[in-house]
């Protein structure tokens, strides 16, 4: 049996593979076989619940999983990544030629001597795990990672052929690296030994380093590298969180954290949830996520969607239970609401379409690490539908906008004016998707409710965070919304050239957005709720009473109605020109003023920059984040 | 739980009723202003002769589909009122109508003129100053009685935690966010100084920001859509008092009256001081009054 090893090693066999492959039509089918492997092993470990408890009693899997010679390649592996990384850092500029490779040693100088000394290894019984929550992440990186992986193989086509012929074409590292990626993640959800745990997690840090400098200009190097430094600083506590760990004689797995609790497991736990706060970019690291979208699209999507971040916000919920009713618990939330305060805030003053997706992503993570520092019940139930909910909906965001910038040369939203003519399927999928970000009845409004009702509960005065950041969040996508519904004159289609798997990506995803909000009362009571019974041992448990799910979904029906009334298009009604105050030319964006001079018009959003000054509000959040997690680290270090 | 039967027939008695009662709040509100500006003012029924006029009017559109928007602001905004006149959950409420003001926004933005673009941006600004405090009515609310439903805050219930005296009329532990409230209330009923997106007011503006493009019939769903919303922010007033429903009566006409005062003696301001006002009203009352009440454990 075995399909949670299968699941980890499987994406890193398919990534060896695809390393020596530089044929696109070789690489095609085995891309498109691997993703269907992925998502069928998702599905399939979703879908047989029975074996899922007993997994780890099959001696088979004991055999794979738990012989010292998997110990033994991690860290032949691990050294090399570290030898690699030094090399890396020593060939940057300045500062960070000294504090890259420190930072690596510092990892290497905690963690070495436990690994060579042994003796830790026997305490963990599992060195892998599989739950309710396991399952659910890993449906969002089969399903969501590898939907972007296939929209990836036209895109990249594109990208090389016709945008960037100057680039060299290294085609055959970008879709390994994605794979070795996807593998990456399937090993951070499934890891219940916190060494295999933090090999993975270190994984996924090269992997990005690697994507994001994929261009190889100074710009994407430059990004890369402050993606690698600030990754390394959450490794760096990473590794402190296990050297406490087993230094204070307690196995090294998550399962025995969980169980241990506060009293004894709290500092590595706070640890697990610096680097977690890391690794989804809460402030202050927000800035790796925004330097990352020099990347390709793709990219972008995966960073931001199914991977990466997520497995940071995952380690945070993961730690909920200990971090429940503590200060660090609180501090750790309150690094998360003022994250999704300061980025709604500012994605505002953003025009370019990446920029406002990428602050509005850290605003919702923001709100999933506030979920998880609360860490009551609720809170945890909310925080893993945001998950959901934003995976989908943002991964589908991304891959609309990265069509657009091919087709239309710019990302900027105010170049979107009219895309429903320029590109109708693009532009409608673009607003389903921002309508899974923030729209009742869609999903995101429903964690919302949740996270409101569960921050009331537990924690009052960070609901300031959340009633200032949702007003932000409202404003800047329907404005967006509002560019990209309105016609001032006639456009031609550019919707052409757009390849299959880019499609089959859009319209799946599409689908999922609408889908996952009609299914959720399923999602939530065969997964989530399952989970956050488990893992707090609760006989009953329900946040949401069933007369307001009923709501949600008659809202869900009203709404879905609205696509009917263009049945009714341009019937009985008399079309005009809009009022200009003057006499119309007849070219509808013309008019004749006085003394007939003929003047044209144009229509440009608010963005309140003056109000809202970028740098100044993120250096505000940096500060106050920064204060936060000085206070979190220096308590761990007096006690 | 109520039973369905019931449930429909307080359904049944809201869409009669809360149309009727706004159109004669807005009419008195016109007889009130003129009284105030020492004219005579039309009859008390002219808003039902207004919206009659203009539903046999020809339906003139810039965009073919404008006013599909507006149908569904207004189905949107009559099921927010029923929502909350069931007794349902308020935070629901809430986001069912900020949803209905999204479609309206985006009618205004589909419309394409430069006049009613200039109204749906001013009209999400508006939304954006008042949303926080709205939120946080429900999460004071929810703090003075334990519940987010409507009924049993209308039932007087109370938190038991905080059983001060009087602890059944919620507007006693809540007296800041009521104040904040207030404040937007001046917004969402679209009173100078802060009909930013479209006045009713003929000095204020030459031509009318996010309405501009719509007219006929949709123009008349857009006034019976704002009578059932007016109806209910009165009773989001109402839900202030609990069960106490003579003090809550009288608190939404002095409320109404005062929002009226105020429309007459402003001019309107920009959106910069709109903004900060109202947001500084809600961190400052709304939030200071959260505060207080998290202290009283």
């Amino acid at each position: 049996m075995g399909l949670i090893p299968l699941l980890i090693a499987v994406p890193f066999l398919i990534g060896l593979a695809l390393l020596l492959i530089t044929r696109d039509c070789i690489r095609k089918p085995v891309v498109a076989a691997g993703v269907l492997a992925v998502m069928a092993g998702s599905v399939l470990l979703a879908a047989l619940p029975s074996i899922s408890p007993n997994l780890f009693q099959l001696p088979l899997l004991q055999g794979v999983v738990n012989r010292e010679l998997a110990n033994r390649a991690m860290l032949i592996v691990e050294g090399a990544i570290s030898l690699y990384l030094i090399w890396v850092g020593l060939r940057s500029s300045q500062w960070q030629k000294w504090l890259i490779p420190l930072l690596v040693v510092g990892q290497a100088a905690l963690l070495l001597p436990l690994e060579l000394g042994g003796g830790h290894h026997p305490a963990v019984a599992q060195n892998l795990f599989c739950d309710k929550f396991s399952i659910i992440m890993a449906l969002i990186i089969g399903i969501v990672g590898g939907l972007i992986c296939l929209y990836a193989l036209g895109y990249m086509r594109e990208f090389h052929e016709s945008h960037h012929p100057e680039m060299p074409d290294r085609r055959n590292r970008f879709f390994a690296i994605l794979f070795i990626f996807l593998g990456a993640m399937y090993g951070v959800v499934f890891a219940n030994n916190l060494f295999w745990l933090y090999f993975f997690w270190e994984i996924t840090t090269l992997s990005s380093f690697w994507l994001i400098g994929y261009k190889g200009n100074d710009e994407s190097r430059r990004n890369a590298r402050r993606a690698l430094v600030m990754n390394l600083a959450g490794g760096l506590g990473f590794a402190a969180a296990i050297y406490w760990q087993v230094r204070s004689g307690h196995p090294a797995s998550l399962d025995a954290m969980i169980a241990s609790g506060a009293a004894v497991a709290l500092l590595p736990a706070a640890l697990l949830a610096f680097a977690g706060i890391t690794k989804s970019a809460q402030l202050p690291f927000s800035s790796w996520l925004l330097g990352a979208m020099v990347a390709p699209t793709p990219v972008s999507a995966l960073l931001h969607s199914s991977t990466m971040v997520n497995a940071g916000v995952y380690l945070v919920l993961r730690m909920s239970p200990i971090l429940r009713d503590t200060t660090a618990g609180l501090l750790v939330a309150s690094v998360g609401a003022l994250t999704f305060l300061a980025t709604s805030l500012v994605a505002i003053t953003a025009s370019d379409a990446k920029k406002v997706l990428a602050y509005s992503t850290i605003a919702n993570l923001g709100l999933i690490v506030l979920c998880g520092g609360i860490g009551t019940p609720a809170a945890v139930w909310a925080g893993v539908l945001l998950i959901v909910f934003h995976a989908i909906a943002k991964g589908l965001l991304f891959l609309c906008v990265g069509v657009i910038e091919h087709k239309l040369h710019s990302r900027d939203i105010n170049d979107m004016s009219g895309l429903i003519l320029k590109m109708p399927r693009l532009s409608i999928m673009l607003q389903i998707g921002m309508a899974g970000m923030f729209l009742a009845p869609f999903g995101m409004l429903i964690s919302k409710w949740a996270v409101l009702k569960a921050v009331v509960d537990a924690q009052p005065l960070l609901s300031f965070f959340i009633v200032f950041g949702s007003a932000a969040t409202l404003f800047f996508w329907v404005k967006w919304m509002g560019v990209l519904l309105e016609v001032t004159q006639p456009h031609a289609n550019v919707e052409r050239n757009i390849g299959r798997g880019e499609w089959v990506a859009l319209y799946a995803l599409a689908g999922l957005t609408f889908g996952t909000c009609m299914l959720f009362p399923l999602l939530s009571s065969f997964l989530i709720v399952p989970y956050v019974k488990a893992q707090y041992h609760l006989a009953d448990f329900s946040v949401m009473g069933q007369g307001n799910v009923i709501i949600m979904i008659i809202m869900l029906a009203l709404v879905s109605l609205f696509p009917l009334s263009f049945l009714h298009y341009g019937r009985h009604v008399k079309v005009v020109d809009p009022y200009l105050g003057g006499a119309n030319t007849g070219q509808g964006n013309q008019f004749t003023g006085s003394a007939g001079a003929v003047h044209g018009m144009s229509m440009q959003n608010y963005y309140l920059s003056a109000m809202l000054p970028e740098a100044k509000l993120m250096l505000a959040g940096v500060v106050l984040a920064g204060l936060l997690l000085a206070g979190l680290l220096l308590g761990v270090a007096l006690v | 739980m109520n039973s369905w039967g019931h449930v429909l027939i307080r359904v049944l008695i809201y869409l009669v009723a809360a149309p009727l009662l706004g159109g004669l709040l807005a009419g008195i509100d016109r007889r009130i202003s003129a009284r105030m500006q020492s004219r005579v003012g039309p009859p008390l029924l002219q808003p039902f002769y207004d919206v009659a006029k203009l539903w046999s009017k020809e339906p003139i559109v810039v965009r073919r589909s404008q006013n599909f928007y507006i149908i569904f602001f207004f189905l949107l905004t009559v099921f927010t009122g029923g929502l909350f006149f069931c007794g349902s959950d308020l935070l629901l409420v809430f986001f069912a109508l900020t949803l209905s003001g999204i479609f309206f926004i985006l009618g205004a933005y589909k419309a394409s003129s430069p006049y009613s673009f200039v109204g749906a941006s001013r009209e999400l600004i508006q939304v954006m100053a008042y949303e926080p405090i709205v939120l946080l009515t429900a999460v004071g609310l929810y703090m003075a009685t334990g519940t987010f439903q409507v009924d049993a805050i209308w039932g007087g219930a109370f938190h038991p935690l905080k059983a001060l005296p009087g602890a059944h009329i919620p507007v006693l532990l809540l007296p800041g966010v009521f104040v904040a409230l207030l404040y937007a209330m001046e917004i969402k009923f679209r009173k100078s100084p802060f009909d930013l997106a479209a006045s009713h007011h003929a000095h204020q503006e030459l031509v009318r920001g996010i309405t501009t493009e719509f007219s006929g019939p949709t123009l008349a769903m857009i006034e019976v859509a704002h009578w059932y919303e007016n109806v209910m922010l009165l009773g989001w007033i109402f839900l202030f008092f609990g069960s106490c429903w003579p003090a809550g009566l009288i608190a939404c006409a002095v409320t109404y009256f005062l929002l009226l005062v105020v429309d007459n003696v402003c001019a309107r301001v920009k959106w910069p001081v709109m903004l900060r006002s109202a947001w500084g009203m809600t961190l400052v009352f709304g939030f200071g009054n959260i505060v207080v009440l998290s202290l009283l454990k």
